[in-house]
């Protein structure tokens, strides 16, 4: 009893430990982010304000974080679209074998494998080669799609693997077309999981940043933005910056929460009238 | 008036090579409940799913109600299936479930829900047209299935081992729940089972496969009385499977009119002797198993009878029984030489 009770100890402790890991870095940024208008970059706190957050917002001598932001966030939109629709039909396509699908499929997760810096490198040199410039919105969309992509169709595999398809059999059963059978049964039967899957597509372009390094072009993405303010900016603004971007992390995924709540809710509103 | 299935020389044969159903041909008569009975494997649920045009027909044809719809798509046949799973749609409530192929057809919504609503009132469940399938019991979720199959008026039932999810209580209850429902509606069901009791207790066609083939389709008393083959007998339960006392072939002894001799007694007609292995009391009856040379035998003894003249296991003791219950079987490939007896009660 004595033992268990120690062991319990022990692996409580040792979870404070990795929350603390995990979270550590995060809220030390988050609280220096609120550094009075004398302090620095390290502790302690001189005071208490908001000042790092209205810099931020001023024009800077480097950096163009209102440009930066909307860049990541289209970028992060487009991908996120891209790789739930390429994504879900190359799911259901994987759930019958075709000719070659084994090697498709060994070929698309590779590119998880090779390195994200390489995958960026030969990419921009192969825009440079071909004589195009390199943009976020061509080469960039396309270096982050290489990540996304091989990780939204591996979600879905694990997510049809779950999928009963005697569901399509009843729905083809009582006169379903196939299309009627897609949008009435499968799609509603696996949204929730679709919606994790542009979540995921979704963060993953927003802080991505290595593929986007060399094939970005001209301008930059919020992390690359960030990168390079870190080597030319000495205050908090920094901070204030991260905590915002932060923010705006939890925010997105706050809301695709709350859409799928609100989705329930109506189906349990409706369950009930 | 047309059969309402008829299956004419249906092959199933897999990618694989592997073949599932020989050549079977069947005739279902109008408003039949028909059981597709034997062990796993024995080619049944194909044959259903190729009735129900969830799985292609390799060769031959299937008819219904006089139709050749062997390329037909399952809406198109006038069959409606009812999934060993349920296959209820997670994301719908009870009445959307039943109301699901008039959705797709573009019924209006007043009035396909009404219609679902009389579908769900038929199987008692009018009260849980708002629950998520979920929320159901098992038996709940059943009947929302069989309500959803109904509302299409199918013209054939099909249903895929229906009641192998369901608890022993239950299950009775259903089955009584299936005839009746079979009755009223003077439809055709078309039910897969491997369990003989279940065939017995629903049908007026039992067909026993085994390997891909029918052995034998008759009504259960036949199948019961008249065993085709040793497999049969053996599947259906009940019967001590020996070699013929002329010495030719096997022959089937329903155990319950078996009855024991002593070894010092003169008996006339068929016999064997034996020792008795084990003595079990199940109520009414008692179920005496004998070591025999031709391997184990069996008789269920009216607890009457065999209180009048009690054995324990070890006593010497001969297995009789009358010409008249005795039955040839034809000889069928996958008999073990062996002569050996099921259990009417083991049966699953």
């Amino acid at each position: 009893m004595e033992k268990a009770g120690f062991g319990k100890w022990v692996l409580g402790a040792f979870f404070v430990l990795f929350v603390l890991f995990l979270y550590g870095p995060t809220l030390t940024i988050l609280i220096l982010s609120f550094q009075g208008p004398e302090g620095g970059l390290t502790f302690p706190m001189r005071g208490v304000s908001l000042v790092w957050f209205r810099r931020l917002f001023e024009t800077q001598a480097v950096g163009d974080f209102g440009g930066s932001l909307t860049r990541s966030l289209l970028l992060a939109f487009l991908v996120m679209m891209a790789t739930v629709v390429v994504s879900l039909a190359a799911g259901l396509a994987f759930r019958r074998r075709f000719a070659g699908s084994g090697a498709l499929f060994y070929l698309t997760v590779a590119s998880l494998i090779v390195p994200s810096i390489l995958v960026s490198l030969g990419i921009g040199i192969l825009f440079n080669q071909l004589g195009l410039d390199t943009a976020w919105y061509s080469s960039g969309l396309g270096a982050q799609l290489t990540w996304t992509l091989p990780f939204g169709l591996l979600i879905m595999f694990a997510i049809f693997n779950r999928f009963d398809a005697s569901w399509e059999e009843a729905a083809r059963d009582l006169g379903a077309t196939s299309w009627q059978t897609f949008s009435h049964v499968v799609l509603p039967i696996i949204l929730p999981s679709v919606v994790g899957v542009a979540l995921f597509g979704f963060t993953l372009s927003y802080d991505e940043f290595a593929r986007t390094l060399l094939t970005a072009g001209v301008d930059n993405t919020l992390p690359l933005e960030v990168f390079g303010m870190t080597t030319n900016i000495t205050t908090p603004v920094l901070y204030a910056l991260g905590t915002l971007s932060t923010a705006l992390s939890f925010a997105v995924i706050g809301l695709a929460l709350g859409a799928v709540a609100v989705l329930q809710r109506r189906r349990a509103r409706r369950l009930s009238g | 008036m047309p059969h309402d299935v008829e299956l004419v020389n249906v092959t199933k044969r897999y990618g694989s090579g592997a073949v599932a159903v020989k050549g079977i041909s069947l005739r279902i008569p109008a408003a039949t409940y028909c059981c597709l009975l034997g062990p796993s494997g024995c080619g049944k649920t194909s044959t259903l799913r190729m009735i129900a045009g969830h799985e292609s027909v390799s060769s031959g044809s299937v008819l219904l109600a006089g139709r050749e719809v062997t390329d037909l798509p399952p809406a198109k046949r006038g069959t409606a299936m009812m999934f060993q799973s349920y296959a209820l749609f997670p994301h719908l409530d009870c009445l959307d479930n039943v109301a699901f192929s008039l959705k797709m057809r573009g019924v209006p919504k007043a009035e396909r829900r009404a219609r679902a609503l009389h579908f769900l009132k038929l199987v008692d469940l009018e009260r849980y047209a708002s629950r998520l399938p979920a929320q159901l019991s098992g038996g709940q979720q059943q009947r929302v299935a069989l309500a959803r199959a109904l509302i299409t008026e199918p013209r054939v039932l099909l249903l895929d081992e229906p009641l192998s999810a369901l608890d022993p209580f239950l299950r009775g209850r259903m089955r009584e729940e299936l005839k009746r429902l079979q009755r009223e509606l003077g439809i055709s069901f078309v039910h897969v089972t491997h369990s003989q009791e279940e065939a017995m207790a629903l049908s007026d066609l039992v067909v026993v496969m085994e390997g891909g083939e029918i052995v034998q389709a008759a009504s259960p008393r036949d199948v019961f009385e008249r065993p085709a083959t040793a497999f049969v007998a053996r599947f259906i339960g009940g019967h001590n499977v020996l070699p013929a006392p002329a010495g030719d072939g096997t022959v089937a002894v329903r155990a319950d009119r078996c009855r024991l001799r002593p070894p010092d007694a003169e008996t006339y007609g068929p016999h064997l002797p034996g020792t008795v292995s084990a003595v079990e009391y199940q109520g009414p009856v008692v179920r005496v198993a004998l070591a025999t040379a031709a391997g184990e035998a069996v008789a269920m003894l009216p607890d009457d009878v065999f209180h009048a003249a009690p054995v324990a296991p070890g006593d010497a003791a001969v297995l009789a029984w009358s010409e008249d219950d005795m039955h040839a079987l034809a000889p069928s490939p996958s008999d073990a030489a062996a002569a050996t007896l099921t259990d009417p009660l083991a049966a699953a």
